[in-house]
């Protein structure tokens, strides 16, 4: 942690950078935050309490934050991939950005609860990471913590996978019905960087702005294609969703189907094409007549 | 005149490309072939311009199925419209599979613009496969923003019902 502070100072100091994005204790656990002066580098702490994506705040969506200056931003494995996903998709130019990545045990579900990282708490994500040390970075910090405990109960997309088609449906329809159409999946993810979203337009009206089920579906099955092969797994959509949906799932499966089919991992090296916009002549194409 | 039980003829929306499937369907007709009238027919510029969104949609406006279909892998009009649409595809066929959405009710095919016979086979067995599915009314029932309030007991529920209002 010392280490990070000594960083933060040093480039806020020679004016490598005019922002650190960073963690700091808040009232209610670790929240972002946002340092602009040296002698404020004390602020940040990073430990497993620290699940927020900071990715996201270089998304060019949020132009107050890019008016601060060139930004530092602290980022897990997990989080380097958004940010090589931004990089890749001309969204960041990489020497605008200085990657501070950090080793990481795995973190909590919620940023609110204690740092012990135990079956129960341990976030979903990261009970099969393998990319605790994000290999997209300018400096580096800390020593590789122990792997952390594998979540407790199976594997939850095996389990929607191998429900029967009517009882799938009925389950997402369940979940679905409780989306109240906030968008904040939209608003927290670092991949969904549209100026004009689809679910916004009016005319025409591509998807519904009512929060029936219907409305629902077409709005995440429209946001899920648009993450296909570019979701970085963070699961911040899902800890985001005031209504508890299950987001996750939906983007895991997708993930798997993407590495099963196109054999394509969502990885932190910017040089790697995505699935989508790119394609093999011989594709396979056994669901086609 | 004896009169027979309605039979469901399932809507079928074809969202078609252009150059080939367009053309194909067209000279299905002119060539007078027979096929299911089931089907209606959007013309769009190529497949890569099919957007997952629009099956969606026709499911959410009452189709009971849906046929896409373009250009032969190498023979498309703009190069590789067919090589992102058959991608694409790919992965939204198989998220509608997760979701719980029976896939049964699309197809996807590949039709020549001299593939009359073809594309008169692809609508008459989609047509036929959706028959048998069923109406979609899975999708359809969705529109309904609550579920159904359950029917009222006690006091005043028969004024209620009586008014038709749950």
């Amino acid at each position: 942690m010392n280490e990070l502070r000594e960083l933060a100072r040093k480039l806020l100091g020679d004016g490598t950078v005019k922002v650190v994005i960073g963690y700091e204790e808040g009232p209610r656990g670790v929240r972002p935050a946002m340092i602009t002066d040296p002698a404020q580098a004390e602020r940040l702490v990073f430990d497993a309490r620290c699940v927020h994506n900071l990715a996201t705040y270089l998304n060019p969506r949020r132009p107050h934050l890019a008016r601060l200056g060139k930004p530092a931003v602290v980022v897990k494995g997990c989080d380097a991939r958004a940010v090589a996903g931004m990089i890749r998709e001309s969204q960041v130019k990489r020497e605008d950005v200085v990657i501070v990545g950090v080793r990481c045990g795995g973190v909590v579900r919620d940023p609110t609860m204690k740092a012990a990282l135990a079956p129960e708490t341990v976030s979903p994500r990261c009970g099969h990471c393998a990319s605790r040390e994000p290999k997209l970075f300018d400096h580096l910090l800390g020593a590789l913590p122990p792997a952390p405990p594998r979540p407790a109960g199976d594997d939850p997309v095996a389990r929607v996978e191998q429900m029967p088609l009517p009882e799938r449906w009925a389950f997402w329809k369940e979940e679905l019905s409780r989306c109240v159409r906030c968008h904040a999946c939209r608003e927290v993810c670092p991949m969904c960087f549209c100026a004009a979203c689809v679910a916004d337009k009016s005319r025409p009206q591509w998807i519904e702005t009512s929060s029936t089920p219907r409305a629902n579906l077409s709005w995440q099955l429209t946001r899920v294609m648009h993450m296909a092969g570019r979701c970085a797994g963070c699961g911040e959509c899902t800890r985001a969703c005031p209504s508890h949906i299950p987001l996750s799932l939906i983007l895991a499966h997708v993930a798997r189907h993407v590495e099963r089919r196109f054999g394509y991992q969502v990885d932190d090296d910017p040089s790697i094409p995505a699935p989508i916009g790119a394609f093999k002549t011989d594709d396979s194409q056994e669901f086609i007549l | 005149m004896a009169s027979e039980a309605p039979q469901f003829e399932p809507k079928i929306v074809a969202f078609v490309c252009n150059w080939c499937t367009y053309t194909g369907a067209d000279l299905a007709g002119t060539s007078r072939l027979q096929m299911a009238p089931n089907v209606r027919v959007v013309r769009l510029p190529c497949t890569g311009r099919i957007d997952p969104l629009f099956i969606v949609k026709a499911f959410e406006r009452g189709a009971d199925g849906v046929i896409v279909s373009g250009c032969h892998p190498a023979d498309c009009h703009y190069t590789a419209g067919n090589y992102h649409a058959r991608r694409r595809f790919a992965i939204f066929r198989d998220l509608l599979d997760f979701m719980g959405v029976d896939v049964r009710r699309i197809t996807f095919s590949w039709v020549s613009a001299s593939e009359g016979g073809k594309w008169r086979d692809v609508v008459n067995d989609t047509t036929a496969r959706v028959k048998e599915l069923g109406p979609f009314t899975e999708y359809q029932g969705l529109s309904d923003p609550w579920p159904p309030a359950p029917p009222p007991t006690g006091e005043g529920a028969s004024s209620s019902q009586a008014l038709g209002t749950p």
